[in-house]
């Protein structure tokens, strides 16, 4: 790694340390969306600003390399795409757009409610990915300005 | 083709184009022009079997007030046409034009988001969800405005981004309180409980969408923002705004507030009405003294909006009539005006009217489709303009306002004098330009001929018969405004 790019070390280390646990904490917040308060939305909040401080505290060069930026503008676009198909399947399955199509289960279970753990999963996905990569296009274009990286 | 599908067929390509597209534009033009057709004909099959009554769609089979519903009437059908027609032939026309700037799908994908917006809009029949897809078509058009990359582009892109941030937060305090004083989003459960709430809380409400929607529709005073961001824009875009966007964010959603959920209240009409007549002769007068064509089309716009506002407010069937014809006629001439100011541009690289020269021989086709477009936006026989303006004009005298049926008729001819300085200076002039090559490709041509054969097809639409079955079920949606609440809470 190179310990000049980025914060100090100290910033670095709390970071590692932190980052898989907020990561964790927003998949759980993404996981029992359909139980507590929290969903979809918040939990892909809290995923893209652990991916930001990792951004922030290494650096741009170390993100690029240990994240594939590509491959996380195709995972933004198939998880929108996914959301539309659970859609499209409600009423090729049942009757309308959106319609719950799985068997709800039992009550303050995490396997339960139908589709929408699933959807909150996707739109988890979405969520942490799009506000990823708009503050990561955005400070990509500050730096156009000046030098290269 | 049931309602949903006008939103997820083009949102389904938009993301599609995103993840399939490589670095070429073929696959994203190809995918784009096959959704805009799909879309076209699902409103056009719509608009044949739907037998003129009111058709719900219950997102997740959830009723009114707990899911969204989507309602489909004649006004609806009306509009989802128009979008169609409009986008269908932008996407033929961009496919060398945008080429011509840079060859990416980003476009066709913003594209398609901005008819999703749009669409979303029409169909809608719940206030935030309006709210949420005007945000979607607005956060495109910004996007698109600055797609040529250039300096004043951005400068506009960012002065339109201000105003509509301004104007959506007018519209979001207007639901809140709408929403604090009925304790409901679906529109037509609005509707039910206006009669029971304060009158004040009408009259704040209607003021603070005027203000909102007034600035999405481009009426004076709220118009500062269009003749910036529609002339910066690439010209199918130009015509995608000017054309309909203006009117499905503006207008449409003012008739669905205004008259369906609120009752069309006098005060309001009376408003609609001066505004209506100011902003046909301020932006008419404005017009002429342009001398950058897209700009003066800009200008023109504004104009027009303010002819169908002024036949909305005179609310009778005759003004309404003219003001929903109008809509249509504006959106085929308005945006064949366009068109043909961008492959001027492309080919003289310039907008400037004093720097253009005799392009009549060089351009035969722009040429002569411009001259059409013309005498239909100024009112000319046998074009369509000429009826919606008539009956407008006509209208204003039967309602008892001579003098506002005297302001439309000069603003007719300011708008005459307007376009007839296009002519002049850009295709007739004895300027000789430097230009030898004409850059305008097949599906350019191929749009500008088929908007020009539809200036004159749109006439037909007044003629009785046809009337019975076209217009005249969207002016009796407009007219009896309470039908609307009834017929989709079901009694």
């Amino acid at each position: 790694m190179d310990n000049k790019s980025g914060m100090t070390i100290i910033v670095k280390t709390i970071t590692r340390i932190t980052v898989p646990t907020i990561i964790l904490y927003g998949c759980y917040i993404i996981f029992h969306g359909h139980l507590t308060p929290g969903g979809g939305f918040a939990g892909g909040v809290i995923i893209a600003l652990a991916l930001l401080n990792v951004m922030i505290a290494f650096g741009r060069k170390f993100t690029n390399n240990w994240l594939n930026i590509n491959f996380l503008e195709k995972l933004e676009s198939i998880s929108a795409t996914l959301f539309l198909i659970l859609g499209i399947l409600g009423f090729l399955i049942s009757s309308a757009f959106l319609f719950n199509f799985i068997n709800h289960g039992e009550l303050f279970r995490l396997l339960s409610a139908g589709t929408i753990p699933v959807l909150n999963i996707i739109i988890g996905i979405e969520v942490a990915m799009s506000l990823f990569l708009v503050v990561w296009v955005l400070a990509g274009l500050k730096l156009d300005k000046g030098e290269e990286l | 083709m049931i309602l949903p599908l006008f939103i997820i067929i083009p949102l389904l390509s938009a993301f599609l184009i995103a993840i399939v597209s490589g670095k070429k534009d073929n696959f994203a033009n190809g995918l784009s022009i096959i959704s805009a057709l799909l879309l076209l004909f699902g409103a056009i099959y719509n608009f044949i079997t739907q037998n003129q009554e009111v058709i719900i769609y219950k997102i997740g089979n959830w009723d009114a007030p707990i899911g969204i519903n989507l309602v489909q009437d004649s006004l609806t059908i009306f509009m989802l046409i128009i979008v169609g027609l409009i986008s269908l032939t932008s996407l033929i026309y961009s496919r060398q034009y945008i080429r011509y700037i840079s060859t990416d799908w980003k476009y066709y994908s913003l594209f398609m988001f901005l008819i999703t917006g749009m669409n979303g809009v029409i169909i809608t029949g719940d206030l935030f969800n309006l709210y949420v897809f005007m945000e979607i078509a607005l956060l495109s058009t910004y996007a698109l405005v600055a797609y040529g990359g250039k300096a004043e582009e951005f400068e506009a892109s960012f002065k339109y981004a201000i105003m509509g941030i301004v104007s959506s937060t007018f519209i979001l305090v207007g639901i809140a309180i709408t929403y604090s004083a009925t304790s409901t989003l679906t529109l037509a459960k609005i509707a039910e409980q206006i009669p029971h709430i304060n009158t004040k809380i009408v009259y704040l409400v209607g003021g603070i969408f005027l203000m909102g929607f007034g600035l999405k529709a481009a009426i004076i005073p709220f118009h500062t923002w269009l003749p910036d961001a529609h002339s910066s824009a690439p010209a199918p875009i130009s015509a995608m705004l000017s054309g309909v966007m203006i009117k499905v964010l503006g207008i449409y959603a003012i008739i669905r507030i205004f008259y369906n959920i609120f009752g069309a209240p006098e005060f309001f009409l009376n408003i609609f009405m001066i505004l209506g007549v100011i902003s046909i002769l301020i932006a008419g007068f404005l017009a002429i003294t342009q001398w950058d064509m897209k700009r003066l089309l800009a200008y023109s716009s504004i104009s027009q909006i303010g002819y169908i506002l002024l036949g909305l407010g005179i609310g009778s069937t005759l003004g309404i009539l003219g003001a929903v014809f109008h809509i249509f006629n504006h959106a085929i001439f308005k945006s064949l005006l366009f068109y043909n100011a961008g492959s001027v541009e492309m080919t003289t690289e310039t907008r400037d009217l004093k720097k253009m020269g005799n392009l009549k021989k060089l351009m035969p086709v722009t040429s002569k489709t411009s001259m059409i477009a013309s005498l239909a936006i100024s009112g000319i026989p046998p074009f369509n303009g000429f009826f919606s303006k008539l009956i407008i004009i006509i209208a204003a005298i039967q309602s008892g306002h001579p003098i506002l049926a005297a302001l439309a008729v000069i603003g007719s001819i300011q708008t005459l004098a307007a376009l007839l300085k296009v002519q002049r200076f850009g295709f007739h002039s004895e300027n000789k330009t430097e230009v030898t090559e004409n850059k305008t490709s097949f599906g350019m041509k191929f749009a500008m001929i088929t908007l020009a054969f539809l200036c004159f097809a749109g006439a037909i639409l007044i003629i009785p018969g046809i009337r019975e079955v076209t217009l005249d079920p969207i002016v009796e949606v407009i007219k009896n405004n309470g039908e609307y609440m009834n017929m989709v809470l079901g009694r």
